[in-house]
């Protein structure tokens, strides 16, 4: 079975954490995997940088150039998770955007995710009518779920033709906003969410965007499987105390 | 061969929506009215009507007598910097201002390079009374200072982008998050022919009223409305693909897009995206853009600001990778001396970025007799501090 099957049949409230790879120092981006895992998060996003970012607020925007400016590329990249495997148990997804992903080929990204053992994809701004018409079926065939996501604008129709493309969990963005803003739960988010909880859609929620404190984070754990925590976390970082900024920002959710 | 969009919304291999979802029901609600609402009769009538009475269209198709001579063929210029805000810029926000409004959308936002569609779309936003946020590279904020206060006084509010370059790939990463953030009462003008499915579409159709207009008046003029050569400049490349548009498919008549070369091709400063970039997507679609071999996306440098963008429109792809389209590129130094000998000899300023496209004539060589339509899209008021600094005026 899948790493991210079965983390979804085993748990709930799952805590996945977003990072963008290297940041804040270049090759930081196995120990904070480690240091993650340790300190109880169940599931990661890498974040591949990109420099055009347009769905990311000013935090992603700013570990991603910063990661950029320091020399971070896609081959780097899958060089240094060449052994992320034999330090790393808990499922790992790779997020970004999809140039990077067309450049280095998309056989060959899929081919790469799985040597190093990736799970699965998050890429927002690929649209699931090209993803369906060209990238499912070497997706598939690498065995990686791609992760879509569902923002309270999006359709109950076009939910389930996510759910159908979908073989891991639906991301559901708290807002139609960019990464990093607050969870505000208004009487609006409540009935998006209850709908989306009521479509008895076959793969598992996580609620993502704006996540930031144990009562963001228990309130999305009402609604989904769990939640995603990035900005916040990327935030918090601190290059001269790695490790003891991750165990610190992470005692606040598993405290 | 097909040079148009399909039902897919590419052109050949390029085009489609390359769009998070958190832009897709804004996108989508504008593919699946586009067509219908400019086809729309009323809307005919209005936009005809503002082109005419508010914009000061038809503009003219002028003979440049003098130009004619020296290059030994008849060179024609389509003035577009006599629209109403100086450029053709205007002809897409007028389009897309009424679109909005019949989508019931009450909030305008915009990005802008030189500010040319800055001012156009503020124009048009103080013209309906409609709210308007234009985002501007912090760097084209200072050195276009004239336009920024003209789009103050217009009632809009500028907005600097900081990120990256902070010149216009960056204000419209900015203008997207907007969009993202504000989902329901907000439309976005896209300036050029650029972006997710239909925009390329859309801004094509209404700038295409360029061409229109220029084969009557070639036919009254010559009693022919196939020139030999069409030339624009191309930085996404609106005012040329309005220039192309009715000449697409006739085969004789050749289409020159000139790219800004800025300091030479292989220098490291230049925006000749054909030259120097490969297949890819950027702002939501798939094009040829200058980037790097990882795919992040590359800094364009030319002396205009409305030619400084790292991609070129997916129909302009279409347009080089099929050979339908002959695209060149003139360096800064180049286009700086066309500006002057336009004026010189035919007492016209132009904006640096047309400039680009009367360069290339130097390149050309005639027979005699050949009509040449050059699109002259903006005046150059915009860049006087830039010829003044160059010339020493």
């Amino acid at each position: 079975m899948s790493r991210i099957k079965e983390l979804f049949q085993t748990k709930k409230n799952i805590l996945s954490i977003y990072y963008t790879a290297g940041y804040p120092g270049l090759n930081d981006t196995v120990q904070i995997a480690e240091t993650l895992e340790q300190s109880g998060a169940d599931l990661l996003e890498i974040g591949f940088p990109y420099s055009d970012p347009v769905a990311d607020g000013p935090t992603i925007q700013a570990s991603s150039k910063q990661s950029l400016d320091q020399g971070m590329t896609l081959k780097l990249l899958f060089e240094q998770l060449k052994d992320l495997r034999k330090k790393v148990s808990i499922p790992v997804l790779l997020m970004g955007y999809v140039n990077p992903v067309l450049q280095f080929g998309v056989e060959n990204f899929c081919k790469a995710c799985v040597e190093v053992g990736v799970d699965g994809c998050i890429v927002p701004d690929l649209p699931m009518a090209e993803y369906e018409a060209l990238y499912q079926g070497i997706f598939e065939g690498n065995g990686l779920s791609n992760i879509f996501l569902v923002t309270p604008q999006t359709s109950t129709e076009r939910i389930h033709k996510i759910d159908g493309l979908s073989n891991g969990f639906i991301y559901l963005l708290s807002s139609s906003a960019t990464t990093g803003q607050n969870l505000q739960v208004s009487e609006g988010t409540e009935s998006y969410f209850s709908r989306i909880a009521d479509m008895k859609l076959k793969n598992p929620t996580m609620i993502g965007f704006g996540i930031d404190s144990k009562e963001t984070f228990d309130k999305a754990c009402e609604y989904a499987n769990g939640a995603i925590i990035g900005s916040a976390f990327v935030k918090a970082l601190d290059a001269n105390d790695l490790n003891g900024s991750v165990k610190t920002f992470m005692q606040k959710f598993k405290g | 061969m097909n040079y148009f969009v399909n039902e897919k919304g590419y052109f050949g291999d390029f085009g489609g929506a390359y769009i998070p979802e958190m832009l897709y029901p804004n996108v989508e609600e504008l593919r699946q009215n586009y067509l219908k609402i400019i086809g729309d009769e009323s809307f005919q009538k209005e936009f005809h009507q503002l082109l005419k009475d508010y914009v000061g269209r038809p503009s003219p198709l002028y003979l440049a007598k003098r130009l004619s001579q020296k290059y030994n063929a008849n060179i024609f210029l389509k003035r577009e910097d006599l629209n109403h805000t100086g450029a053709h810029k205007i002809n897409n926000t007028i389009g897309q201002i009424l679109l909005a409004e019949r989508l019931g959308k009450k909030r305008i936002i915009a990005e802008t390079g030189a500010g040319q569609h800055g001012v156009a779309t503020a124009t048009v936003c103080a013209l309906r009374g409609l709210e308007c946020v234009v985002y501007m590279g912090e760097i084209d904020i200072q050195r276009q200072a004239p336009n920024v206060a003209r789009m103050k006084m217009l009632g809009a509010k500028v907005v600097p982008a900081t990120s990256g370059s902070k010149t216009l790939k960056d204000a419209t990463n900015e203008a997207m998050r907007d969009w993202i953030n504000n989902p329901i009462d907000t439309h976005y003008i896209i300036g050029s022919v650029v972006g997710p499915h239909p925009y390329p579409d859309m801004v094509a159709i209404f700038q295409s009223i360029i061409s229109e207009e220029t084969k009557k008046q070639l036919i009254e003029q010559t009693g022919n409305d196939q020139p030999d050569y069409v030339l624009a400049c191309v930085g996404g490349g609106s005012n040329a693909m309005g220039m192309f548009y009715h000449f697409i498919d006739d085969e004789k008549v050749k289409l020159i897009a000139v790219e800004a070369g800025g300091r030479g091709v292989d220098t490291g400063f230049s925006a000749a995206t054909t030259f120097l970039g490969k297949e890819g997507v950027l702002h939501g679609s798939r094009s040829i853009l200058m980037q790097t071999e990882d795919g992040q996306v590359v800094e364009p440098h030319s002396v205009s600001a409305g030619l400084d963008y790292p991609g070129i429109g997916p129909q302009h792809a279409h347009l080089f990778k099929t050979g339908r389209g002959e695209y060149v590129s003139i360096t800064d130094d180049e286009a700086l001396q066309a500006g002057l000998l336009l004026t010189q000899m035919e007492g016209i300023i132009p904006a640096i970025e047309s400039a680009h496209a009367l360069a290339y004539l130097e390149k050309m060589s005639f027979k005699g007799g050949e009509n040449v339509v050059v699109c002259l899209s903006g005046r150059g008021d915009k860049d006087m501090d830039t010829y003044m600094k160059y010339f020493n005026l």
